[in-house]
């Protein structure tokens, strides 16, 4: 506790609207700057700038300010928004989304600083802020109706970044990416509504999206569970392609390789939590018993992905790509951990997607570096680039090395957690999936081989190194791949109480479901930390012996 | 004392971070002092850390020291602790000794490297990691340290990265280890489930009170886990192209240290390994023997004086791993420490000749350097005759430990024993070749070689050990033989030639750890309390480990006498002593190699084509399809976006009555 408590102080309440002030200043900005006239291009970037690290600061503040040791909902917000239809602003942050905010306001910053948009920085800048706005949108509504607005907003911007912004065949990309991603989510809609209006006619009262209140009632349960798990369906199919979950993942390569840097960041960063938190945030919570009859379906989907993203991924030969199927499989991992629906893999797949926004982004910033120097991103044109530019090689093989799942590296954590966590729930499942960790090093190795070992030959010979400022922009994920994997301990502090909570939940509202754990033969019990068998630390030193027969 | 732990691994971290951050501003050779430096400080706080857990009564020297927690989840939950006890501190004096001495070796190895600091950086973070490996007071921490050596042992071989044979070594290392890090993980997964916890005092504690079936997979798993780390059948293929790296880290890595972590996983768990079916042992075992003769008849034939070592290095593990499999854990220790330090000395002096003969590493180009290299040459001699099975060497008390044990065993112990004995021939044998190949015989360094010759020239004997090989005067030699008469071999610096007497030293004195007379069993008498009574029982008669140890001894002598009449007597042409099965190592890298670049590959394709043309083709299909319909529909409406969201809202709205009529009816 010391170090968390230093570091992250609890604040209790907080006077200052901190949730709605993260969806308002980017959307602001995102309007102050289509006001601003053309004529002042330079201000465009700063502001962008300047915003999204002030979004980043409070962020921050949230996470010092958020109180550890509870697992409901912190810093709730409600205002009545559309009251006849019982619809309102309703927002509030706990264990599970508090993270991917944080992620959200880390990352935002670094991909608006990654680059300079090729033309019109304008809109560039404005698009970016209000997907900034939705994406901090979807982890704290509360509200279903609010969620699904800012679910299918956070469409249109991305639809703009990769169609004006983007590379190649951008406009096929992201008119695939919009329709596949909107067409998933239509059903969504009639899922929120049903759920609603069967909800109010079964306990005679007013219309309500909250998603509390939906939760805890369980009105659907009542009638058939056939309903519930069509309703869930609805939702699933949404959460799924925005995963995404094989087999509905080929918008994926082709928007992450024709979207600019800043949108590959922001897409592999933080948009693909979108669907896995909806699964733990809605799927679990307002549909236990659903989830539960599912889950098989899932587990199983996930490790297909985990396998098929990583084997697609070692043939790819374009750079981008292959981080784009590498995702694939690392959202198989998270998939995978949630419906092991226990604590072990709930947590796990939590700490991926932290995760792996934190080292996917890094890896599509770098690619974004070499691509500016090299002007290709095809594997065969690279080459001993460990040559010209040493420094960007080793901050390239930290980054690989977290997402290949190196212990003492952030990746390790949550894919361990995962794995461990669905290996006490569906044991061969897990053991299948752990083969995804020797195809990681595969198709991860293999390319770092091509693009940085082997003689430098022409233009690779001579391509500069990470330059300083760049290098600034890399230190915080870096920082954070060090730290999260050698220091988790107030990260899974802070989500675990609500991640035990939705386990009770699920718990309480199923018959026959009990978490899946494990069998405890030691006598001194696992949780051991006070146990007087061994040490405190360094200083007190004075240890006990374990008399170990 | 012993809460200075922690400072064993401390020293090389902080190495680490010092390098990390100015060692380039530091460069050669500051850099290398200050990392041998801080292995001398691991070394010093290892000696005393060991002084205060000898000075505890024996049924106190385990000691469990938590720095802090590390993954707190459910009921799932472990610390970065270190497990201080006869086993780890064992590990820890060899681990530290050797890598001090070859630290010191490096400084004089890597003058003038373009990356001479980068080297030492790796070099520390390995020790680091070693440490952490054996040091962990859990599977986790262990596994930290084992993934931890392994990058390093990847970073080390790719070291000359430009060149894509040692990129292409390097990655093959690190995938080969992963398939065993897949059978590590899955243990430790069924031991978390089983046991409920992975803290090795809880484990090891309640292990007695697994299912036999439970502990037979767990131990399968670990066999796995340190096949892959410790280069046995069928994953060692990884360790022989290894040899690419930096010969120093060949001698700490891929020879002392981290190849070991394997044998001291299997040690670590004993009472898993006991609680387990005796198959489940035997097998460990078995794929040891197996591994010792597969990999002992392959050096047989190699003429990279690496090469020889590597596949010696795979023998003697397979030593180790049979000693494990029947109980005989003090053996399998004990010969993992004399092991490392007569291969290490090898090691280093395959080094020394190799940085002598200007990077040439064929034995064929050798012959005759005993003279121009004398230290070398008598430390390497030294190195031979221990791991040749020469008394009063250390090699021969530790592998006749190995062989004691199998003996003993009954039943498939004794053919055990015989490929045992085989072994040991062998490896006197191709230990003898090498020595004569490399320090006697003819200089053959100016030798025209076959390469060399025009294609329509006469065919020469090659090598040729005895006389110069015979060519026409007017076959035209190219300028390269001109060159290398010019070369003169030399000796090697003294941070180099020192290396090699300290650790001549311990292979000389290494055995006096555990000699078979009463009262000389201090290895045995200090491990037990690791060994929680689970180390087999001896029972032959001191007439009977007498005449084992004399059958051993004439083998070695055979082994010898047979190789020195080849290679030195001209009694027998090498060339039938060296068939190209043995040199192409019965063709298993071959195959495995072809499999992954033909069918393995083209299964890689095929899912990468179905990806493209049948998922992604449907996707793409149903657009194209909706569009067609929608414009041929609307065609006032030919907006794409538009068209598809009306389709989808009517969709939705059709759902949304089904649902309400479904629900209200």
């Amino acid at each position: 506790m010391g170090f968390a408590s230093t570091v992250f102080a609890s604040g209790g309440t907080v006077d200052f609207p901190l949730l709605s002030a993260l969806i308002a200043i980017p959307a602001a900005g995102a309007v102050l700057l289509t006001l601003l006239p053309r004529s002042r291009p330079e201000l465009f970037r700063q502001i962008a700038v300047l915003l999204s690290v002030a979004t980043g600061a409070i962020s921050i503040w949230l996470l010092a300010a958020f109180d550890s040791g509870v697992d409901g909902f912190q810093f709730r917000t409600e205002h009545s928004w559309v009251s006849d239809l019982g619809i309102s602003w309703l927002l509030g942050v706990d264990g599970i989304s508090l993270f991917l905010i944080v992620l959200t306001g880390i990352l935002f910053p670094i991909a608006i600083m990654a680059e300079e948009p090729d033309r019109d920085p304008k809109q560039y800048y404005a698009w970016l802020l209000l997907l900034e706005a939705g994406c901090m949108g979807v982890f704290m509504a509360l509200d279903l109706v609010m969620f699904f607005i800012f679910f299918e907003i956070v469409l249109v911007p991305m639809y703009f970044l990769i169609g004006r912004w983007g590379h190649g065949n951008r406009v096929f990309a992201a008119t695939k990416f919009f329709l596949y991603t909107m067409a998933g989510s239509a059903l969504m809609l009639v899922g929120i509504v049903t759920l609603a209006v069967l909800d109010a006619s079964r306990g005679g009262h007013a219309l309500t999206f909250s998603l509390e209140i939906l939760g805890d009632s369980q009105a659907l349960a009542e009638s058939s569970s056939w309903t519930a798990r069509f309703v869930f369906l609805s939702f699933a199919l949404a959460f799924a392609v925005k995963v995404p979950i094989f087999p509905l993942h080929t918008w994926l390569p082709d928007a992450h390789t024709e979207a600019p840097t800043a949108g590959s960041v922001i897409l592999a960063g933080v948009m693909l939590k979108l669907g896995t938190y909806g699964f733990l945030r809605f799927g679990l919570f307002l549909f236990p018993e659903a989830s539960v009859y599912f889950a098989p379906l899932f587990v199983a989907l996930g490790v297909i992905g985990i396998l098929y993203g990583a084997v697609v991924a070692t043939m790819q030969r374009d750079l981008k790509r292959l981080v784009a199927y590498s995702s694939v499989a690392h959202l198989g991992f998270i998939v995978l951990g949630t419906f092991s629906l226990n604590s072990e893999g709930i947590t796990g797949g939590l700490l991926q997607m932290v995760n792996h926004g934190v080292s996917t982004g890094a890896l599509f910033l770098l690619v974004g570096m070499i691509y500016q120097r090299r002007h290709t991103r095809m594997i065969d044109e690279l080459g001993g680039l460990q040559k010209s530019a040493p420094i960007m090689a080793g901050v390239f093989m930290l980054v690989m090395l977290s997402s290949i799942g190196l212990p003492g590296l952030n990746g390790f954590v949550g894919e361990y957690l995962t794995l461990l966590g669905a290996f006490m729930a569906h044991r061969w499942w897990a053991v299948i999936a752990t083969v995804g960790v020797i195809l990681a090093a595969v198709y991860l190795l293999w390319a770092y081989q091509r693009v940085f070992h082997g003689p430098a030959e022409g233009e690779n010979a001579d391509m500069p190194d990470l330059r300083f400022s760049e290098g600034l922009l890399l230190l915080p994920l870096l920082g954070l791949i060090l730290f999260m994997g050698i220091y988790p301990k107030p990260v899974i502090e802070r989500m675990e109480p609500s991640i035990d909570a939705l386990i009770d939940h699920i718990e309480e509202y199923v018959e026959d479901f009990t978490e899946p754990t494990n069998d405890v033969l030691v006598a001194t019990g696992a949780g051991h930390g006070e146990d007087t068998e061994h040490s405190g630390d360094t200083d007190d030193g004075e240890g006990s012996e374990g008399a170990d027969e | 004392m012993v809460e200075a732990v922690w400072l064993i691994p401390a020293f090389p971290l902080a190495g680490f971070l010092t390098l990390l951050l100015f060692g380039r501003r530091l460069g050669e050779p500051v850099a290398g002092w200050l990392a041998t430096l801080a292995m001398v400080g691991s070394l010093l706080a290892t000696i005393f850390v060991y002084l205060g857990l000898i000075d505890r009564p024996e049924d106190a020297r385990m000691f469990d020291q938590v720095l802090f927690e590390w993954v707190p989840v459910g009921n799932f939950s472990v610390d970065v602790g270190f497990l201080l006890d006869p086993l780890s501190i064992t590990m820890c004096l060899f681990i530290t000794g050797v890598s001090a001495v070859i630290h010191l070796y490096s400084v004089g190895y890597m003058q003038g490297d373009a990356n001479f600091s980068k080297f030492f950086l790796y070099l520390n973070l390995f020790a680091f990691s070693m440490l952490m490996l054996v040091l962990g007071d859990n599977m986790l921490l262990t596994f930290l340290g084992w993934e931890g050596v392994g990058a390093c042992s990847y970073f080390l071989i790719a070291f000359w990265f430009d060149d894509e044979t040692n990129a292409t070594a390097g990655k093959k290392a690190f995938v080969t280890n992963r398939v065993g890090d897949w059978g590590f993980m899955v243990a430790m997964f069924f031991t978390f489930t089983a046991v409920g916890s992975i803290q090795y005092i809880d484990v090891l504690g309640s292990a007695g009170g697994l299912s036999e079936s439970t502990a037979s997979a767990i131990t399968l798993l670990l066999l796995i886990a340190a096949a892959g780390k410790s280069a046995q059948i069928p994953l060692y293929l990884w360790l022989p192209d290894a040899m690419a790296g930096p010969t120093p880290v060949s001698a700490l890595i891929h020879a002392a240290t981290m190849v070991t972590s394997g044998v001291y996983l299997l040690i670590r768990m004993n009472p898993v390994l006991e609680a387990s079916a005796e198959w489940a042992t035997t097998t460990i075992a078995w794929v040891g023997a197996i591994t010792a003769l597969f990999a002992a008849s392959i050096a047989v034939a190699q003429n990279d004086i690496k090469k020889v070592l590597a596949y010696s290095t795979i023998s003697q593990l397979g030593y180790m791993f049979l000693a494990i499999g029947l109980g005989g854990y003090v053996a399998a220790v004990f010969h993992m420490v004399t092991h490392a330090c007569f291969k290490a000395l090898l090691f280093l002096g395959s080094g020394s000749v190799i940085h002598g003969m200007d990077g040439d590493q064929d034995m064929r180009h050798y012959g005759r350097l005993a003279k121009v290299m004398p230290i070398t040459a008598i430390t390497f001699i030294i190195g031979w005759l221990a791991i040749s099975g020469v008394p009063p060497f250390s090699g021969f008390w530790s592998k006749d430990e190995v062989l004691l044990v199998a003996f003993d065993e009954g039943g498939w112990g004794k053919a055990l024993w015989v490929i045992g004995i085989l072994v040991a021939l062998l490896t006197a044998f191709y230990m003898t070749r090498q020595v004569v190949l490399t320090f006697f015989g003819r200089y053959r360094y100016n030798d025209p070689r076959p390469d060399e010759l025009p294609e329509n020239a006469a065919p020469i004997e090659y090598p040729a050990l005895y006389e110069p090989p015979a060519v026409a005067d007017d076959v035209e030699l190219p300028a390269s033989v001109e060159q290398r008469a010019k070369h003169h071999p030399h000796e090697s610096p003294w941070t180099m030639t020192a290396s090699l007497v300290l650790l001549a030293g311990l292979a000389v004195f290494a055995g006096l750890l555990n000699l078979p007379f009463g009262g000389w069993h201090n290895l045995e008498k200090f491990l037990e309390p690791s060994l929680a009574g689970n180390e087999a029982h001896i029972d032959a008669s001191g007439g009977l480990k007498v005449g084992l140890g004399a059958i051993a001894v004439i083998v070695a002598v055979v082994g010898v006498a047979v190789a020195l009449g080849a290679y030195l007597r001209n009694k027998r042409s090498p060339k039938t002593l060296e068939p190209e099965v043995l040199a192409e190592g019965w063709y298993y890298d071959q195959t495995v190699s072809n499999f992954m670049g033909g069918p393995g590959r083209k299964a890689f394709e095929a899912v990468a084509w179905f990806d493209r043309t049948i998922i992604d083709g449907a996707v793409v299909g149903t657009g194209r399809a909706v569009q067609a319909a929608s414009t041929g529909l609307q065609r006032v409406q030919n907006g794409f976006v538009r068209s598809y969201a009306a389709l989808l809202a009517s969709g939705g709205l059709l759902l949304l009555a089904y649902f309400l009529l479904r629900a209200t009816l």
